[in-house]
């Protein structure tokens, strides 16, 4: 289920990266919606969107966390259809940062 | 004279037309690589500097590509972007300036050594599939480099000057998008099929193409002089002047007469006295639509469904196979679509069924049989395609492998009560869908009366019924000759099918291959099929055919060749007939229709 990005702190307990006084991380929870997966294309659009962040952004899929700056680290995830996937963003612009990769999964990357 | 140099490859015609010219060999990853260690302080900062400088060229050229794709395929540019990506990616660019200035390797063995390290990351996912795609992106983005730095870096097909005939191992979705029309002539793999990704933008850009050429990459050398022929699946590496010559004409006139019948491909398949049959297409994915358009198909007649089945680590869920269907009947409406639910064996679904290993998988379980046993699957399809059919009321069911009447009241059963759960739910579906049956099986034939009290249509699949009711394995090199479509057999069975279903009133299509060969127009128009569908373009041949031929006289032909007793007698009486009635139509298209299989030029320079 997604989760409305309002209430991400809530979720805090899920964050894999511990946050700091001055860099609070944020972490919210995504389901994999779009049939093909988090496949190529897709994973250049999350790459593009977290690049736009100074933020570190990461994507993690069962305990495996990934650079989501990184098309590689992203690609290596593998996530099909269904799975269940973290981002954490921690930094200055944290919740800018979230929300747009939240707006990413929300639309199922203008994907079927 | 035999002229002994030229070799023949042979693969499968993938897309129909005549290439002559020159190889163009589109090779991955068989750069040599230089390896030696840089000494001194301003060496490594200039080769970072080469390095540096690389990217930034490998990045141009897809920038460039990426402007020049044809809009049809704008969604692939973001193929290329990942490509330019992975140039950037921290451990790609970063990686290689750390083992040049740590390690002091030069550019090419650095981008190596990181690729490899990339690699790595793939290798050791379980989604073999998967990893082997992302693989071959890094491989792809990696080798563009290289190659520059290796002075290079004109391999790419966007930077073919000149005209030429692309060879390569396979051709990955980036290479098949930058296909251009005007300089690629035609395309020769090693791998793929008649629906690969390859054969299919082949097929829309209208050039020749021949897939599944085994060694084809070994065997030719860049630059040879190719002749590929796209009907037949032939190769020619360095043909003589007489062969040269012969296909030089072959394809003048094949591309006239192409142009000549498509422009009537939008007509009616109507026969010169008036009797109206269906041309549809059978088609796989939605981006085939198009096509079969252009080529004038009146509606689909076979969507096949397995596509978003296969190469998939989890089922497909309803909501997508709905939004799959509910797209095609859209696009297609007001025309009627086709859908043939699941047709696929156990052995190719191995990621959520348990591995049978079936000793004989053709006549294990598979296709409706896989259905009926695992209904939560076929439940789900019929479930999207039950929704979709409200779109336009333009969906017709077919069940493929039919054989006999106990399937048909199961998957009835099962039909029922998916429906009976959406009219509880207040969804809409189309009461009416026409339910339909494939017969494919020797026994449906012989139960074909009695099926057709319970369907509202059939729709003959002739690859099955060819193997089944002959007994044959196609893909058995050792029986394969057995595999004649024109078997006395095999023509009862169809007769046998259409006559049943005509008795019940009710339609009667073929679907498999023997629709699409012009060929067999004249049997199956004799023998009362109500519509052929077939791959798109073999429509227009098809569509001439039928417009220029007589029914009356086709039935009269049937009715003699059905007394026929073997399959040599009747392809001689449908040689003779269709040379006297559309000549230039087997003279420019299929050098073995008299069953010869021998080179064309050889039969002439002996006449």
């Amino acid at each position: 289920m997604l989760i409305d990005p309002r209430t991400f702190d809530d979720r805090r307990e899920n964050a894999l990266i511990q946050s700091d006084e001055e860099s609070p991380a944020l972490t919210q929870e995504f389901i994999v919606a779009n049939r093909m997966g988090i496949h190529a294309r897709v994973a250049a659009q999350i790459v593009k969107v977290a690049c736009r962040f100074e933020s570190e952004v990461f994507i993690a899929k069962s305990e495996v966390a990934a650079n989501a700056k990184s098309i590689l680290d992203v690609m290596s995830l593998f996530c099909p259809f269904g799975s269940k996937v973290f981002i954490t963003a921690r930094g200055p612009d944290a919740a800018q940062a979230l929300s747009a990769l939240a707006a990413l999964f929300q639309t199922k990357f203008g994907e079927p | 004279m035999n002229d002994r140099s030229s070799l023949i490859i042979r693969g499968i015609g993938a897309a129909p037309g005549i290439a002559i010219g020159r190889a163009f060999l589109l090779e991955h990853g068989h750069i040599p690589v230089p390896r030696y260690r840089l000494f001194g302080d301003q060496a490594v900062a200039e080769e970072c500097k080469r390095f540096e400088e690389a990217v930034a060229e490998a990045e141009a050229d897809l920038e460039n590509i990426k402007k020049s794709i044809k809009s049809e395929f704008i969604e692939h540019t973001r193929l290329l972007e990942v490509q330019q990506m992975i140039l950037r990616d921290p451990s790609i660019y970063d990686q290689s300036l750390r083992y040049i200035k740590e390690e002091r390797t030069n550019a090419q063995l650095a981008v190596i050594k990181s690729l490899r390290k990339a690699k790595e990351l793939f290798s050791s996912l379980s989604a073999e599939d998967y990893a082997k795609n992302r693989i071959a992106d890094v491989n792809a983005a990696g080798d563009r480099v290289i190659r520059i730095l290796a002075g290079q870096n004109h391999t790419d097909l966007e930077h073919i000057h000149q005209r030429a005939v692309i060879v390569a191992h396979d051709l990955s979705p980036a290479d098949a998008i930058q296909l251009q029309a005007g300089r690629t002539l035609g395309i020769v793999t090693e791998i793929g099929g008649s629906v690969s990704h390859t054969s299919i933008v082949a097929r829309s850009l209208g050039i020749p193409a021949v897939t599944g050429a085994e060694n084809a990459a070994r065997l030719i050398s860049e630059n040879d002089l190719l002749i590929v022929d796209g009907r037949t699946g032939m190769v020619i590496i360095n043909p003589s002047e007489r062969e040269l010559q012969y296909y030089a004409n072959l394809q003048d006139e094949i591309q006239t007469y192409l142009k000549q019948i498509s422009r009537h491909a939008h007509l009616p398949a109507e026969t010169s006295d008036g009797h109206r049959v269906g041309a549809e297409a059978n088609i796989e994915v939605l981006e085939e639509i198009v096509a079969a358009k252009d080529n004038g198909a009146e509606a689909i007649g076979l969507y096949r469904t397995e596509y978003y089945f296969m190469n998939r680590v989890e089922l497909p869920d309803e909501e997508s196979l709905y939004r799959d269907y509910h797209d095609l009947a859209e696009l297609m409406a007001p025309s009627q679509v086709t859908i043939r639910t699941l047709d696929l064996g156990a052995d190719k679904l191995t990621s959520w069924c348990p591995n049978l290993e079936e000793p004989n998988p053709a006549l294990g379980l598979r296709s409706i049989r896989l259905c009926l046993h695992y209904k939560e699957i076929f439940k789900t399809q019929l479930r999207a395609i039950l929704r979709a059919s409200a779109v336009a009321c333009n969906i017709r069911l077919m069940l493929p492998l039919i054989s006999g009447m106990g399937e048909i009241f199961e998957a009835k059963r099962i039909l029922r009560e998916v429906q009976t759960e959406l009219t509880k739910k207040r969804i809409p579906f189309d009461k009416d869908m026409p339910f339909g049956a494939m017969i494919e099986v020797p026994s449906a034939v012989a139960v074909a009366d009695m099926l057709a009290q319970e369907v509202d249509f059939f729709s003959i699949g002739t690859n099955d019924l060819i193997q089944y009711s002959i007994g044959i394995d196609r893909s058995n090199e050792h029986v394969a000759y057995l595999y004649e479509p024109l078997h006395p057999g095999v023509l009862r069975f169809i007769k046998q099918a259409v006559d049943a279903g005509h008795d019940a009133g009710i339609p009667v299509a073929v679907c498999g291959e023997m629709a699409g060969e012009p060929l067999y127009v004249p049997i199956l128009l004799g023998l009362k099929i109500d519509s052929f569908s077939m791959n798109p373009v073999a429509l227009p041949r098809v569509k001439n055919l039928i417009r220029r031929s007589s029914m009356k006289e086709c039935c009269r032909f049937v009715e003699k060749v059905i007394r026929m007793r073997t399959a040599s007698e009747i392809q001689q009486a449908v040689s003779k007939l269709v040379m006297r009635k559309f000549p230039e139509e087997f003279r420019v298209f299929d050098p073995n229709w008299v069953g010869n299989t021998s080179l064309p030029v050889m039969k002439k320079s002996g006449s």
